[in-house]
């Protein structure tokens, strides 16, 4: 740990509209070439973190009005997207939002954008090589193809970037298990192969730690647990609230009052 | 009697009424009608001609402007063909007041249902058309008018236009400005009156929850098409009521003033009065009125004044350019208009000295 | 025959004026969704500036030309700087009459510089590209008129499916946040649509100008005309704009031959209304594709 972090967030917090305030005091680490994950239930937070540090916050008239994003030994809090995605954080957005009118190739070259002009064939057989089934679809519209494969779409868009930092909002969002399982396997090898650190965020905390080398857990808008991933996966209030298990191995039960009250100590 | 009506610190409707009411206050009730009982004791008895001109044409302006209110303001349909229908208005009136000898006050609402059915017709397109595309479409009916009414030279006498016989109200011929004004303002007052409770009655409800979202307001249950063509029914009767008052208090019109340039002028008008803002309307109508004929007089004293001697100038281009100049600052500066600027002077009255 | 033949070329070439003006205004469309009501005062801004460096500066033609174009691309550039930025984001009755608002400011400027007389060019064309063939005759700059209108078709095609900047153009129209996650320069992106789309405007207002005449009430009035065209084509289509151009002018050219030639400018809108009701995304247009 002597070598400076790649990403450090110190106590953001950030409002929406002047009035909404959705993150208070939120502070993680990452270092270089880890999956860190980001868990936590809907409206946690998870997503602002992402787009307070990829500069999209912007357009949703959101601003960070507290603390710092250090990248590298810069600080990034409130710059534009153009100049934060130069550095080289690419964010992979929720729902996968790909170019519906462009065909697979298209949407691929615009993840070229960070450095345009440069070439980007050999990034291209890199892809494809990753996402093998984009391969057949190359000229198809995006906008008809399946769930599975426009999730590959946008991640092998993303990493033709070259991100230094790639954030990944819910991969695996309304996707079959074998598929989501295809698609956490490539992202541990981007993340071994092409020395890429990733944050990834969340809903299937299973997957999601065990690709993971650390994790966070968020609850309204505050980090409220940290450690390494396996710690995570064995420590019994995460076993019990996001991985869906009682401290027994049995489902758990909402009857159970002690759970409830354990549950409101997070909160 | 019951206490008077003063303004709360803070909001304690606890009816519904009280939420809509459009005077707040009794103070407020009290200022109108003062404001009405100076309108017709003084302001036409201490007025020059010419001034009283500028006014009657305000009034009737401002009649036009509020039926665009209903439509773009409200209801969120923009509409690119109001200047047409003011004149589908005006020659419906004519048409009836020659051939058919209609009497003044049976042509004007006549004139309005007239242009109300051809507004509908022209709105037609807003069943399967949204946004840019239905501006295009009433951009489209906004041509179509002004050919026919140029075209069709049976009914309308083509450029030669049409002189209307002088108007009556129960035997009261109403000649010159001073009695249109009358006539004029009445009208406006009832206007403006049925416009504000058309507002607050369900049918205004629908009108704004089909500009807020129309896929939502459907899926309450509002039958959008219907309220739609109901909004172009209403705004270009309003439309055609103006028009008709603008051929009988003229004497005699021709097709030439009713051009896209009068629809974009009475956009601009919505616009920088504030839109959905019944009262904005006619600070807009008021605004672009007054600047024409500033415009007008300043060009003419150039002019005169012989400073541009050198110079074809007319009064075209300039006026152009300060319209143009004017939608464009109001846009870019003050987008909710003249009545967010009026309701900011108030308060800060009301509120004065201590603006928190 | 031959009247129906010499209607036929004159529809063509005026359509391919018209497509070609309506290109630009697709361009605006298709990166950020304005509709632009200026678009004939650019093309009047070129016309004029194309005639003030060949008639009072002297500049010979094909320098005049470059300026011309170089010119219109920075005018457009500005515009969108200066007007169009600061309300990315605001209701679509505001962006309408602010460009409405633009198309007043700039017709009486340019009122206030030249009047609204009309001018016309000096006879630069070569008649050697006037083809004759029996009785029928096509004057050079209908020639000229086509050669334009298809070279800049396929140049802007090649533009759209290759070039990396045409791309993000396109990436931008479909889905203006994930081209910011991807680091596509939005702003940039506007500022180009609009700077190209003045350039083609500013051609075809030289075009026109040579076969109509330049006149500030005449050109602007076409930019009126693009409306029926692009919505025959679909607002977002490029080609669409060509073949609406060719249908419209060919429209235009039949009426006002074989028909009313007073019912010529208002055929168009006719067959607006017409086709916004039996298609209303246009002929050309995109199918919103919509999952969920």
């Amino acid at each position: 740990m002597s070598t400076t972090p790649l990403l450090q967030i110190n106590n953001i917090s950030v409002v929406y509209s002047d009035v909404i305030q959705v993150l208070k005091g939120v502070s993680l680490t990452v270092e270089k070439n880890t999956i860190v994950s980001l868990l936590g239930s809907n409206g946690a937070g998870k997503t602002t973190t992402l787009k307070a540090i990829s500069g999209l916050l912007k357009p949703e008239n959101g601003r960070v009005t507290d603390g710092t994003i250090m990248f590298d030994t810069k600080s990034v809090q409130n710059s534009a997207p153009e100049d934060i995605t130069r550095m080289g954080i690419i964010q992979v957005l929720e729902g996968r939002q790909p170019f519906k009118y462009l065909t697979i190739e298209e949407n691929l070259r615009v993840g070229t954008a960070t450095r345009w002009g440069k070439p980007y064939k050999q990034d291209m057989d890199m892809i494809y090589e990753y996402f093998p089934s984009l391969i057949k679809r190359r000229k198809s519209l995006a906008g008809y193809c399946s769930g599975g494969e426009l999730q590959m779409l946008v991640i092998g868009r993303a990493l033709l970037a070259h991100p230094k930092l790639l954030l990944l909002d819910e991969p695996s969002l309304g996707l079959a298990p074998l598929v989501v399982k295809e698609i956490f396997r490539i992202i541990k090898r981007i993340n071994e192969e092409q020395a890429t650190t990733i944050i990834l965020v969340e809903q299937n905390a299973n997957m999601a730690l065990q690709i993971a080398h650390y994790g966070y857990v968020m609850e309204n808008g505050k980090i409220v647990m940290e450690g390494k991933a396996e710690e995570l996966r064995e420590n019994p209030d995460v076993r019990e609230f996001y991985l869906g298990m009682g401290a027994s191995g049995t489902v758990k039960s909402y009857r159970n009052i002690k759970s409830y009250k354990r549950r409101k100590r997070w909160l | 009697m019951r206490k008077l009506w003063f303004h709360p610190c803070g909001n304690f409707s606890n009816r519904y009424e009280q939420e809509i009411t459009i005077f707040e206050t009794d103070f407020g009730r009290a200022a109108a009608l003062l404001g009405m009982v100076v309108l017709f004791t003084l302001v036409p008895f201490m007025t020059g001609p010419y001034v009283l001109y500028v006014i009657n044409i305000i009034g009737i302006t401002s009649i036009a402007a509020i039926g665009l209110n209903i439509l773009v303001g409200f209801t969120g349909q923009i509409s690119l063909g109001h200047g047409a229908f003011v004149g589908v208005g005006a020659y419906a009136a004519a048409i009836m007041a020659t051939s058919l000898s209609f009497p003044f006050w049976i042509a004007v609402p006549v004139a309005g249902l007239v242009t109300a059915l051809v507004g509908m017709v022209f709105g037609m397109p807003s069943v399967r058309l949204k946004g840019l595309y239905l501006t295009i479409a009433t951009l489209a009916g906004q041509f179509i008018i002004e050919y026919i009414l140029v075209h069709w030279e049976s009914l309308t006498r083509g450029t030669m236009g049409i002189i209307l016989p002088s108007a009556s109200i129960l035997g009261i011929t109403i000649e010159g400005d001073r009695s249109f004004f009358f006539v004029i303002f009445i009208s406006l007052i009832a206007m403006t009156y049925i416009a504000s409770n058309i507002m607050r009655t369900r049918y205004g409800r629908a009108f704004i929850a089909i500009r807020d979202n129309d896929r939502a307001a459907e899926g309450m249950g509002i039958p959008i098409f219907r309220y739609k063509l109901l909004a172009f029914g209403v705004s270009s009767f309003y439309a055609g009521v103006a028009g008709a008052l603008l051929a009988f208090y003229l004497i005699s019109i021709s097709t030439e003033p009713f051009n896209l340039g009068l629809s974009v002028e009475y956009l601009a008008m919505v616009i920088i009065g504030g839109m959905g803002n019944i009262a904005g309307s006619v600070f807009g109508a008021t605004f672009i009125t007054v600047l024409n004929e500033v415009l007008r007089w300043l060009t003419d004293f150039l002019m005169n004044a012989g400073i541009l001697e050198g110079f074809q100038l007319n009064v075209a281009p300039l006026r152009e350019l300060v319209f143009g100049a004017a939608i464009v600052l109001f846009i870019l500066f003050e987008p909710r208009g003249l009545a967010e600027v009026w309701r900011i002077i108030r308060s800060s009255f009301r509120l004065w000295p201590f603006s928190y | 025959m031959e009247f129906f033949i010499q209607l036929l070329v004159n529809g063509i070439s005026i359509g391919f004026l018209y497509g070609l003006a309506a290109m630009g205004f697709v361009m605006i469309f298709k990166s950020s969704s304005v509709l632009n009501f200026a678009h004939g005062e650019l093309l009047a801004a070129g016309a004029f500036i194309f005639l003030t460096l060949v008639t009072w500066a002297k500049v010979p033609v094909f320098f005049a030309f470059l300026v011309t174009l170089a010119g219109s691309f920075i005018l457009g550039f500005i515009v969108e700087r200066l007007f169009l930025r600061p309300l990315i984001g605001e209701p679509l009755i505001y962006v309408i009459m602010l460009t409405v608002g633009l198309a007043s400011i700039f017709k009486g400027l340019m009122l206030l510089i030249w009047g609204g007389n009309l001018y016309i060019y000096p006879d630069f064309l070569p008649s050697n590209l006037s083809i004759q063939w029996g009785n029928i005759h096509i004057p050079p700059v209908y020639v000229v008129a086509i050669i334009i209108g298809l070279f800049f078709l396929t140049l802007f095609g090649l533009f759209f499916k290759y070039s990396s900047q045409g791309i993000y153009m396109r990436s931008v129209a479909d889905n203006q946040t994930a081209s910011l996650s991807l680091g596509v320069n939005v702003r940039r992106v506007f500022a180009l649509s609009w700077a190209i789309a003045a350039l083609v405007a500013g051609m075809s207002g030289i075009v026109l100008g040579i076969i109509n005449g330049i006149n500030v009430h005449d050109l602007s009035s076409v930019g009126l005309k693009v409306f029926p065209v692009v919505i025959l084509g679909g607002l977002d289509s490029i080609g669409g704009a060509i073949i609406g151009g060719l249908i419209i002018g060919l429209l235009e050219t039949f009426t006002g031959g074989y028909l009313d030639p007073s019912l010529r400018d208002v055929i168009p809108y006719i067959a607006l209304v017409f086709i916004l009701m039996v298609k209303p995304y246009g002929l050309f247009g995109l199918v919103e594709i919509e999952r969920v």
